[in-house]
């Protein structure tokens, strides 16, 4: 007779997760019974609920770890070998969720498009028709979108911590569907939207092919979807070599889509520009946090062994990531896909920091990992992306968001406050010290060096030259150049967006002057556990 | 024992700048110049106090080190050894003496005068911190965020063409910066690799043995910035769009105070962490100090634009106080760190003067000019003080540094020292022929009832020229104290001075 085995999972390690799922899981069922005038207010107070007790029992199973100890412990593994509750992950998840709340208050704006939110009141209408006109009029609007964003925060909640292949893939699904569906809901521009959730689907889905194709191939060597397993067979060179590096390559490739490396960036510039803002913003910051928390998961347990073979092709992502991205990034006419190129050669930077993988013997404790540079400079780019995006949004003309670099000529006299907090960014974008784009640069580029990655070094040093260019001639677009026509309006956001502003342009700076407390505690919690 | 004197001595104009830039937009221009003024004179009168406390010493004094960023292993570390301090004393004394003679410039700016003021005090503490910074990566921080003030004032507050020239100034400079901070974290990688972790600290850097070809690179990478910075041929070219286009006043902060980071920096960081790989470089650097020395004086010859020229002059003076710190010996170290103050007050000056002329009648070409001298004598004469004291004059502080430079330069090699002599006789073309042009001769249209100077405009450029004069006659004040630092540096480089082949005993025969 067969038995079943309740599975064991411990509950409250997990409980982010869970907390997350489960209030996505309210939401939508909230869009059924809740009365459309009451939705938008319970909707974004759950969420933020759920969001912030997310966060305090994420704190509260990171104490667990002692992180302030001399050795700290390494976490454990849970969920019956799913999940692994250790430093990065749990680093991931505060990170992961600090920046869905501000998410949230991005999506629940409402000033800026007088008394709605900025997602299309319904979305089904086609654009252009009498539908859309009447729900126009009638001021509906989507507030499934909060569940869809707590949807894909569950699923970038996974995607670190998963330590089964197929917990991977499970994760990448989950934060990707409700991605795709999000980009094609803006208010304004929605022939754009709408190419840019078919764009971002299409190769999506096509990513997530080759990603399953690699599990297949890594099965077929290691004969297991466990990553410590695989990192045995590994290091036991059982099987065919070709099996192995065909399947890191397959799924490098669907991880470096997400990320938007370059030769798998094509998507960003067009998903950036057309996606809301608010939903670029909050796929530029977490996106990012997740996709390279499981890449170097991924990498560094399961194939650590095998960082000969694969080290080359990742030294050539970075350089190309950094040298298209910044170089391309250049002859850019749109603020959105301005900032899409500089994400890409940002992603570029953070290869070079995932570059720093050394024996952990090699690494005197405490000192700087390729891990704990990489979080560091994920959570510095992160919370500085966010707030640029948020000033995109106040930026505005009669046709909604003007993203045109040419509308944005002058703006310094417009609006100086505006002005001089995104001259603040792109200069923390930039690399200039006394901002936390410094102290993460620094961060990366040592980790590299130190694991003699130098070529990477010094492409990565003049491609920063060149993106510094471009960065100072937004500068001098906003700050030098006269206003064309009536010139840009400043539209003065409500609290939602403001405290979003204020808290990026806060940590951009204190992560700049003092970030001696958040690094060190990265050097100490910056080890995955198998 | 932590000193809390520098702090406060950065931290004063620092945070007078942040005063005024949140001054209600009501308050009126004077009370905003005067403010700054005041600002400026209280820090200029606690660094005067420091210098009359300091220990003269092979050290540091005023010494403060307190953990930044431990996982980094870096320190707040500031302290003031012989070469800090008189730079530091350079960087308080120009910047009243800039917003006296600047008093108006800012009034029609991008951010009127409470901009211009902010920035310019805003430069002031970070170049102390720069000068001040006892540990590296501090040292990288204020070197890298001193751009950003430039960049403003320059961008803000010039000639037509200033935005393009600010972004010239920016991106010249950042990449220069972006090369060193590779050599920076260099530093991290290596001292990572030793026992105690790593450190930036200066003095315990200093002790650090980078091995052969890691301090070569590393040599490389610091002074590729520096040579920008200074600037040195082949990468100066970016000094004479800047000076063409910014205000007299930005001017003199960016070529006497800013450009003197990258000569500090080659003393500091090139010779004292990298002793090995500097006397390994040396030929190669003391050539290019030559072509700097010649060429800047060429292209000041040629030029018909008054900034421009002086930028010229400044590259080919730069090129003295290169070629002083690399010949390796007490004269011509200690002639380069003169020759950094000495320069300061001169070129202030000459900018300055010119800049008061320029602005009356609205022209900066020289072929514009002619009889200056006969409507506005004053100005006529301070501008030739001024002049001849870029020239070297004897008699003008200026001519001791350069004297010494040159005496440095013949220990070293009689070759160089042939070669840098010219330039002496260059100078007297560019300064003199300059003077023949614009002050002499007949009055020309424009020109006729130029006013003459104010009182102002006089007693900005008066504390320059009395010390020009001052420090002429009696130098020893300021190489008491920079020469215990420049034997210090010297014990670093691990040189001394090559022995007299012939002794007094010898000589008495």
């Amino acid at each position: 007779m067969n038995t079943f085995d309740a599975p064991t999972i411990e509950y409250f390690t997990v409980s982010p997760i869970l907390i997350v799922l489960g209030v996505a899981t309210l939401g939508v069922l909230i869009e059924a019974f809740v009365p459309r005038g009451r939705r938008y207010l319970v909707q974004v107070v759950l969420s933020l609920v759920g969001l912030l007790a997310a966060i305090v029992t994420t704190v509260i199973v990171f104490n667990r770890l002692n992180p302030g100890a001399k050795t700290p412990k390494g976490g454990k593994v849970v969920a019956m070998g799913a999940l692994a509750a250790d430093g990065p992950a749990l680093f991931c998840w505060l990170l992961i969720l600090v920046l869905a709340v501000l998410s949230v208050l991005l999506f629940a704006e409402r000033h800026l498009e007088g008394g709605v939110t900025s997602f299309a009141g319904q979305a089904a209408a086609l654009p252009g028709t009498e539908a859309e006109r009447e729900a126009s009029t009638k001021g509906l609007e989507h507030t499934e979108v909060f569940p869809l964003l707590m949807f894909a925060v569950a699923g970038m909640l996974m995607f670190p911590a998963a330590i089964v292949l197929l917990a991977v893939c499970v994760a990448l699904e989950v934060l990707s569907l409700p991605l795709y569906l999000l980009c094609g809901l803006a208010r304004r521009r929605r022939l754009l939207s709408q190419e840019a959730a078919m764009k971002y689907f299409l190769l999506g889905a096509f990513s997530s092919g080759f990603f399953v194709y690699g599990i297949a191939l890594v099965y077929g060597y290691s004969g297991s979807m466990e990553f410590a397993e695989i990192a045995e067979a590994v290091s036991a060179q059982t099987g065919s070599e070709g099996l192995l590096l065909g399947g890191i390559a397959l799924m490098a490739v669907g991880l470096l889509f997400k990320v938007g490396a370059v030769p798998f960036h094509n998507w960003t510039p067009d998903v950036y520009q057309g996606a809301p803002t608010a939903v670029t913003a909050f796929m530029a910051a977490s996106t990012k946090v997740a996709a390279f928390g499981a890449l170097l998961r991924l990498f560094y347990v399961a194939f650590g062994a095998n960082r000969t073979e694969w080290l080359p092709m990742i030294w050539i992502v970075a350089i190309l990531t950094m040298v298209v991205g910044s170089v391309l990034a250049l002859t850019q006419t749109d603020i959105k896909r301005l900032l899409a190129y500089s994400s890409i050669a940002h992603a570029g930077f953070i290869l070079t920091g995932f570059l720093g993988i050394r024996s952990l013997n090699v690494v005197p404790g405490g000192s700087l990992t390729g891990i704990s540079a990489v979080l560091f400079y994920l959570t510095t780019y992160a919370f500085t992306t966010i707030a640029a995006f948020a000033l995109v949004t106040v930026v505005r003309d009669g046709g909604g968001e003007a993203t045109s670099l040419a509308r944005w000529q002058g703006l310094g006299k417009e609006s100086p406050l505006v002005a001089g907090l995104f001259a603040f960014l792109l200069l923390a974008m930039a690399g200039i010290p006394l901002t936390s784009g410094f102290t993460g640069k620094w961060a990366v580029f040592a980790a590299a060096l130190s694991a003699g990655a130098w070529p990477v070094v010094i492409v990565a040093v003049l491609a920063s030259a060149v993106a510094a260019y471009f960065y100072v001639k937004v500068i001098v677009l906003m700050f030098f150049s006269e206003p064309i026509g009536e010139g840009p309006s400043v539209t003065n956001p409500s609290v939602l967006t403001g405290s979003v502003i204020a808290v990026g342009v806060a940590a951009t700076l204190l992560l700049g002057i003092v970030p001696g407390s958040l690094i060190d505690l990265l050097g100490r919690v910056g080890v995955f556990i198998r | 024992m932590n000193s809390s004197w520098l702090t406060l001595l950065l931290l004063l104009p620092i945070a007078g700048s942040m005063v005024l830039a949140v001054l209600p937009a009501r308050t009126s221009a004077a009370v905003v110049k005067q403010s700054a003024l005041a600002i400026s004179v209280l820090t200029l009168a606690l660094a005067i106090a420091l210098a009359i406390g300091y220990q003269a010493g092979g050290g540091y004094d005023y010494s403060v080190d307190v953990d930044w960023i431990k996982l980094f292993g870096a320190h707040y570390a500031l302290g003031l050894d012989g070469i800090g301090l008189t730079l530091v004393l350079l960087t308080v004394i120009l910047t009243p003496v800039v917003m006296l003679a600047s008093w108006n410039d800012g009034d029609t700016g991008r951010w009127g005068p409470k901009g211009f003021f902010a920035w310019v005090l805003a430069l002031e503490g970070l170049s102390i911190g720069v000068f001040a910074a006892t540990d590296v990566f501090l040292f990288y921080v204020f070197f890298e965020a001193t751009l950003i003030p430039v960049y403003f004032l320059v961008a803000g507050y010039g000639g037509p063409a200033r935005v393009r020239a600010a972004v010239k100034f920016l991106l010249f400079s950042l990449a220069g910066g972006l090369v060193m901070l590779a050599s920076v974290i260099g530093i991290y990688v290596e001292t990572a690799k030793s026992s105690d972790g790593p450190t930036y600290l200066i003095s315990e850097l200093q002790h650090f043995d980078f091995g052969t070809s890691v301090g070569r690179w590393m040599f490389v990478g610091f002074f590729i910035a520096f040579a920008i910075k200074a600037p040195m041929f082949p990468v100066h070219t970016w000094l004479p769009d800047t000076t063409e286009s910014a205000t007299p006043g930005t001017s003199v902060l960016l070529v006497s105070v800013l450009d003197k980071i990258g000569t500090f920096g080659m003393i500091r960081f090139c010779l004292e962490l990298f002793p090995e790989a500097s006397r390994w470089a040396t030929p190669v650097v003391v050539v290019l100090a030559i072509i700097s020395i010649l060429y800047g004086a060429f292209m000041a010859i040629g030029s018909n634009n008054i900034p421009r020229l002086i930028a010229y002059t400044s590259v080919s003076h730069f090129g003295f106080i290169v070629l002083g710190i690399f010949v390796m010996n007490s004269q011509g170290l200690s002639g380069a760190n003169l020759y950094m103050f000495n320069h300061g007050l001169s070129t202030a000056a000459l900018f300055l003067v010119s800049g008061f002329m320029i602005s009356r009648r609205g022209s900066a070409l020289i072929s514009d000019y002619g009889g200056v001298e006969k409507v506005a004598p004053v100005l006529a004469g301070l501008f030739l003080v001024s002049g001849l004291s870029s020239l070297s004059l004897p008699g003008l502080s200026p001519f001791v540094s350069e004297l010494m430079v040159m005496v440095g330069a013949f220990v070293h090699s009689p070759w160089a020292a042939a070669f840098a002599v010219p330039a002496i006789v260059l100078a007297a073309i560019y300064i003199l022929w300059m003077y023949q042009r614009v002050m002499t001769g007949p009055v020309r249209e424009g020109v006729v009832g130029m006013p003459d100077l104010n009182v102002r405009e006089v007693s900005s450029l008066a504390p320059l020229l009395v010390l020009i004069v001052v420090l002429g006659f009696y130098p020893k004040p300021l190489l008491a104290v920079i020469n215990p630092s420049v034997q210090h540096t010297m014990s670093e480089v691990g040189k001394s001075d090559p022995q007299p082949k012939v002794t007094e005993g010898e000589a008495a025969k």
